[in-house]
């Protein structure tokens, strides 16, 4: 996983409510064995016009021109700006696996659905919760100025909008740790072999029926 | 020691280890695996070169992926085939357990965990999979996970994690007629919104919990996560244990006495502090149906379709108004009066025996209505179509013009070849009516069993209540 320390990026407002993980990434690509080139179809039904399915030449189908992404001013966004409930829906991890390899690095959001956020932080992508109050100034903001750019510093658990303007947010130690460290969780865990192991002896000695 | 809820003893019995910060690493007693989210983790597995820690925890099968017809001759879209033949090639090379295709204990993932007796009290259990939460039925800790969580899982048997806050929805008083767990779900969604639960893991309790089957306690703690919570669970008690009993995974003899012993414990203790208490009565809990492109957007089956103009919040009325034209439905539209396309009767909330015979004792001796272009039945799995068959529940279904298929995961998500064409409308038990979920373009309305076999019959929703 890559590490995350300092982000200055340009931001993307997408702004409604409730983007599930289904619109983020329709069904019709979990049919892949791979993790990686979900980018082309992050948003599928709403940045085409045609329908998409798995081996399709993307940069041949035709765009939604209204639909945000497509719009040239937010072109190479690594932000996302997003309402409450982001990412609510299914598990599939493809969603983020779609939003990191369209180039998105952080999502910025009143609200975040708990497995998605979770999901997230596997995968070098940083979701960072703030105010409603403060999400909905940014989102004027974003739209008052073209090239709009945030500067997200995770050590520091602060953005810096170009006016100035510090927001400060949460981040759990841990998993600010693993970020900043672009640490492997399997790895770490691993390092606590001998305390699985003898946690198990209990456990199967307690309720031998699990290890049947 | 102090009071504790049912979730905190499930999460004390797990934890191995914790940090600083009160991130845990909790121990997992269940994988379960599907062919969607696992290539990725065993591929994972491989090129870190790490073994598999408990391979006997594992039950896998192939369920979003497979056809409902026609599975003689194999899957005909390549690349599912290539996902599925993935799977029995990792479970075959890392000796994991898994029903294929053709076995007749094949079907939904959170259908053959409990009818396996795989899902067992105490237990916690995870899958690459949203609606894992299902198994909290049972006074599980069970719940979703990404695809790095399921490698984690295989590689160190547990995941790490925070708790969650408890949640306690308490649900009293006796249903109505034709009100069911699905309508419960539906009901609370509805009233606490898709965003209610993030956060937490959500108890429900109450006289109306207790007199539910274990299959009704399913289909509610199923959609726990379309409340926004992890997982729900359902305190162990008779109903539960008599379930389980002589299930091929579950245990026997002088084991099962010992099992059941602990089992009695797993409820929360008198006075349990929960950090949100909800309450719901079940005498005004009418049949539900969802008007929009998300569960909380639901009312009534006599009620009528909201206007927006009546919300105050703006994000919520352009949310409504985007749902609208997309549902292609008028504001104050009496919801009896929706016409529907499709009927699809399956998925994990509501694929099991308890669903079909609902269904088919509304559907015997009548026939879909002539507007109706496809009704299907897709049974949670071989084991429920069998028993299905073996009560003549087919023939009432295929007489009355439903079709009837193999099982699987089929129109809920639309992996396969079971898929609404744009603008078709279609009156859903599964669990989730986000645009383009059945298919691009296509209009889901969440709906029970019973109300969507009354729904295929009459051309348009009905109120069950008043039949």
């Amino acid at each position: 996983m890559h590490k995350f320390t300092v982000l200055d990026g340009l931001v993307m407002p997408l702004d409604r409510a409730n983007v599930d993980t289904d619109a983020i990434i329709p069904k019709q690509f979990l049919k892949s064995i791979k993790r990686s080139g979900f980018g082309p179809n992050a948003f599928d039904e709403w940045r085409y016009l045609d329908h998409g399915e798995p081996g399709m030449d993307n940069s041949k189908r035709p765009l939604n021109p209204d639909f945000v992404l497509n719009q040239p001013r937010y072109h190479g966004a690594q932000i996302l700006l997003a309402r409450e409930n982001f990412g609510c829906g299914s598990s599939r991890e493809h969603a983020p696996w779609a939003l990191e390899d369209y180039g998105f690095r952080a999502i910025i959001a009143p609200s975040f659905a708990d497995i998605f956020f979770n999901n997230c932080f596997k995968n070098g992508l940083l979701p960072i919760h703030l105010a409603a109050e403060q999400v909905e100034a940014l989102f004027k903001a974003v739209e008052a100025m073209p090239g709009y750019r945030l500067k997200i510093d995770l050590e520091r658990q602060s953005i810096t909008a170009p006016d100035g303007t510090v927001y400060q947010f949460e981040v759990e130690a841990f998993r600010k740790h693993c970020l900043l460290n672009g640490l492997d969780d399997i790895g770490l865990t691993l390092q606590h072999v001998d305390e699985i192991k003898a946690y198990e002896a209990k456990h199967q000695a307690a309720q031998p029926w699990l290890y049947a | 020691m102090s009071a504790q809820t049912l979730y905190d003893k499930l999460w004390n019995a797990h934890v191995v280890r914790q940090e600083a910060d009160g991130t845990a690493l909790i121990y997992i007693d269940r994988h379960l695996v599907h062919e969607v989210t696992s290539p990725q983790a065993f591929e994972g597995l491989k090129l870190a070169g790490r073994k598999m820690w408990r391979t006997a925890s594992i039950l896998a099968v192939a369920d979003h992926n497979v056809p409902t017809t026609g599975r003689a001759l194999g899957i005909a879209d390549p690349i599912a085939r290539l996902q599925v033949e993935t799977l029995d090639s990792n479970c075959a090379e890392y000796g994991v357990n898994e029903f294929r295709m053709n076995d007749v204990r094949q079907g939904i993932v959170h259908v053959i965990g409990p009818e396996q007796g795989a899902t067992l009290p105490g237990m916690t259990v995870v899958c690459g999979d949203s609606h894992t939460s299902t198994h909290g039925a049972f006074a599980a800790l069970a719940f979703g996970i990404g695809t790095s969580e399921v490698e984690h899982v295989m590689a160190t048997q547990c995941l790490l994690m925070k708790k969650s806050k408890a949640m306690q929805v308490v649900v009293e008083g006796a249903l109505g007629r034709g009100v069911t767990a699905k309508d419960i779900a539906l009901a609370l969604i509805g009233k606490i919104g898709t965003a209610g639960g993030t956060g937490f893991a959500i108890e429900f309790s109450g006289s109306t919990i207790r007199g539910l089957s274990m299959e009704g306690r399913m289909t509610l703690c199923n959609m726990a996560i379309e409340a926004g919570a992890r997982a729900g669970m359902i305190a162990a008690d008779e109903t539960t244990i008599a379930y389980l009993k002589g299930r091929p995974f579950a245990p026997q003899g002088a084991v099962w006495d010992r099992a059941v012993v602990y089992w009695r414990t797993l409820h929360s203790d008198d006075g349990a502090q929960f950090d949100k208490v909800i309450k719901l009565d079940a005498v005004q809990i009418r049949p539900q149906v969802t008007w929009g492109t998300s569960p909380e957007m639901v009312v009534a089956v006599d009620g009528r379709v909201p206007d927006p103009a009546t919300m105050i919040d703006a994000v919520k009325r352009e949310g409504a108004e985007r749902a609208l034209r997309y549902m292609g439905l008028v504001a104050n539209t009496p919801i009896t009066e929706i016409k529907i396309d499709k009927v699809f009767i399956g998925s994990c909330t509501n694929a099991r025996i308890e669903d079909l015979r609902a269904a088919a004792a509304i559907a015997r001796g009548k026939h879909v209505a002539a507007n109706v272009k496809l009704a299907m039945v897709v049974p949670g799995s071989g084991l429920v179509k069998q028993q299905a068959e073996h009560e003549g529940l087919d023939r009432i279904f295929i007489a009355a013009g439903f079709e009837w298929r193999d099982p699987g995961c089929s129109m809920c998500l639309a992996m396969n070849d079971d898929r609404l064409s744009p603008g078709e409308r279609c009156a859903s038990t599964s669990n989730r009516n986000f645009e383009g979920r059945q298919g691009p373009g296509g209009r889901t309305h969440l709906v029970s069993p019973e109300m969507a076999a009354a729904a295929a019959i009459a051309g348009h929703f009905v109120d069950v209540s008043k039949r």
